[in-house]
């Protein structure tokens, strides 16, 4: 009786904990939405105007006749998806490679490419950038979408995976007198679906949110990301079209991202555990 | 036939495989690396021609006092970041580890703001701290109080950063240690409930030995994370106020691509480098001692479930 009252009791706390700090981490993004709902002139007077209405959709028609954000946009899908395609296969054959395959120096190599791992973006961003400016390759799609294929991450996972797999698989293929492309084509590479969408899921939503290298890179606002195009508006801070508008971009750019989110979310959960376990 | 495929093992065709990538990692990370490192002893601008100076770049980097202030703001960031980012985290997993939809709804609430780049969160954050209409200050006014100012005070701005951070970043390793709570084996919470060992008691023997190694692993992982400080200050205060949020990666962004000294912005990135080189050694040392650990244990676990 008492043991179960407690138990009851309990619950109770913990949901109103939950509650209480569920609240904390939503209200900054109410917030954003309040203000996105008034009217820009409404906001000047005070921001205290947005607890109570009338509340409008005016911005968001504004946004949707300004062409930049939705060419930020389109710029952003084209990166990330084109970047996440271009990570699955230079690691799925990477990580085949490295698992299965033997070839001169090759623990020398993969130990080169796990030091990769140590190196922040940041470090080499000078170069890199010398670099590019030499290629022609700034303010164009490439330029965006190279850099984010040298990264070690999906290499490391990959081989770890293909690893794991039993090498009776691809002997048994070789009797069969497969060749090496065959047996990574038709025999392990669709087994390796679950970590496929681990490394996309991470590689894209990385890709969507990277600020630091399409701010250096992308310096012509139609080649802009949705990232920085957002940045672009958010240091003119000053001379800005308005508070609601400027809210309205935030919503808008969040919007497609928290839709991912959601119909993804119990993957990128199993993600998470699956890289936290690797 | 098994002769000839055992003679092609060892072959360089073999290595075609690893050569796309390869080709990527060497062009993209590894030359950038020798080549910034090269660059970082010469005096050099945007327009290529530069002058071999030593180390003088370095021995320039500790007189400048805005790069010492910078080394200081990252460090005082990292300590204010990571704490929080350790404990909060796993106090939040503690809560929510349990199979109910409840559960499953505040995971995906406390998960989402991670998901958002940097450039919504400090709009909204903006929205929040600015002392001029801020959501903050509308509620200090409720009560009758001055605003605070905590993007034009110097003594407070760090902290406002840190607090913009931990409510973006904590998603992730609340993940991390869900997924090590759930690899605890159930059965010996069934023994401690026999035993009529209090919740608290469990927590202390129990839960927090069996996590101890992912706690180690978050807190390391968010320092070599929070090391790397950008778009918060830079969007937000630009650095300031007199350079009290900037962090060193401002500082190498600022040389590097405003004033476009770019010599002296490489010297600065060798100096990150190093940095974060030694904190993921120590991670790397780490992660490896508890992958050995944990194939030790990992047939008892077996064995129990």
């Amino acid at each position: 009786m008492t043991a179960s009252d407690n138990k009851r009791l309990r619950d109770v706390a913990l949901l109103a904990t939950l509650v209480v700090l569920g609240f904390i981490m939503l209200v900054p993004l109410m917030w954003t939405v309040l203000l996105s709902l008034k009217s820009n002139s409404d906001l000047l007077q005070s921001t205290a105007n947005a607890f109570h209405g009338p509340y409008t959709v005016e911005n968001y028609a504004a946004i949707t006749k300004s062409s930049g954000v939705f060419r930020w946009l389109m710029n952003s899908v084209i990166v990330s998806g084109l970047q996440t395609i271009g990570v699955l296969v230079l690691a799925s054959l990477a990580g085949y490679g490295f698992a299965r395959l033997e070839f001169p120096y090759r623990d020398q190599i993969f130990l080169l490419v796990l030091f990769g791992l140590a190196i922040p973006e940041q470090a080499v961003i000078i170069t890199r950038h010398q670099l590019f400016t030499g290629l022609h390759l700034h303010n164009s799609y490439p330029g965006l979408i190279l850099p984010g294929l040298a990264a070690p991450f999906g290499v490391f996972l990959m081989t770890q995976y293909f690893k794991a797999i039993p090498k009776e698989l691809d002997e048994a293929a070789i009797l069969d007198n497969a060749s090496r492309f065959k047996i990574f084509w038709k025999v392990l590479l669709p087994l390796t679906i679950p970590a496929q969408a681990t490394l996309g899921i991470f590689t894209f939503l990385g890709s969507w949110n990277d600020y630091w290298w399409p701010l250096i890179s992308a310096t012509r606002a139609d080649m802009f990301t949705l990232t920085v195009g957002l940045s672009a508006s958010q240091i003119n801070f000053a001379q800005t079209s308005g508070l609601g508008y400027l809210m309205t971009q935030a919503v808008f750019a969040a919007v497609p991202i928290l839709i991912v989110y959601i119909i993804f979310q119990k993957y990128i959960v199993r993600a998470v555990a699956g890289a936290a376990i690797r | 036939m098994t002769a000839s495929s055992l003679k092609s093992r060892g072959s360089w065709t073999n290595a075609l495989f690893v050569a796309p990538y390869l080709f990527v990692y060497l062009c993209l990370l590894i030359y950038p690396l020798i080549a910034g490192m090269g660059l970082s002893l010469f005096k050099a601008d945007l327009f290529g021609g530069g002058t071999f100076v030593g180390f003088e770049n370095f021995a320039r980097l500790f007189r400048d006092e805005v790069f010492l202030q910078s080394v200081a703001n990252t460090f005082y960031f990292v300590a204010l970041t990571v704490p929080p980012l350790t404990v909060l985290p796993l106090f939040l997993a503690l809560l929510l580890n349990r199979t109910t939809r409840v559960a499953a709804f505040f995971r995906g609430v406390f998960f989402s703001s991670s998901v958002l780049s940097v450039t919504i969160v400090t709009l909204v954050w903006r929205m929040i701290l600015m002392s001029e209409g801020g959501l903050a200050s509308n509620i200090t006014a409720l009560f009758g109080a001055e605003a605070i100012a905590f993007l034009s005070d110097p003594k407070i701005v760090m902290i406002s950063m840190a607090i913009i951070t931990v409510w973006w970043c904590l998603g992730l390793p609340m993940m991390l240690y869900l997924s090590a709570l759930q690899q605890v084996p159930k059965d010996i919470y069934e023994a401690a409930e026999l035993d009529n060992a209090s919740w608290w008691r469990t927590l202390w023997s129990i839960t927090l030995p069996s996590v101890s190694r992912t706690i180690i692993l978050v807190a390391i992982f968010e320092c070599v994370l929070q090391f790397q400080l950008f778009g918060q200050p830079q969007l937000i205060t630009q650095g300031g106020p007199n350079g009290a949020s900037r962090p060193i990666v401002l500082f190498i962004f600022e040389i590097g691509f405003r004033r476009w000294d770019v010599g002296y912005a490489a010297a600065a990135s060798q100096i990150l480098f190093a940095i974060i080189l030694i904190a993921t050694l120590v991670q790397y040392f780490v992660t490896t001692r508890r992958s050995r650990s944990e194939a030790l244990a990992q047939p008892k676990v077996r064995g129990n479930a």
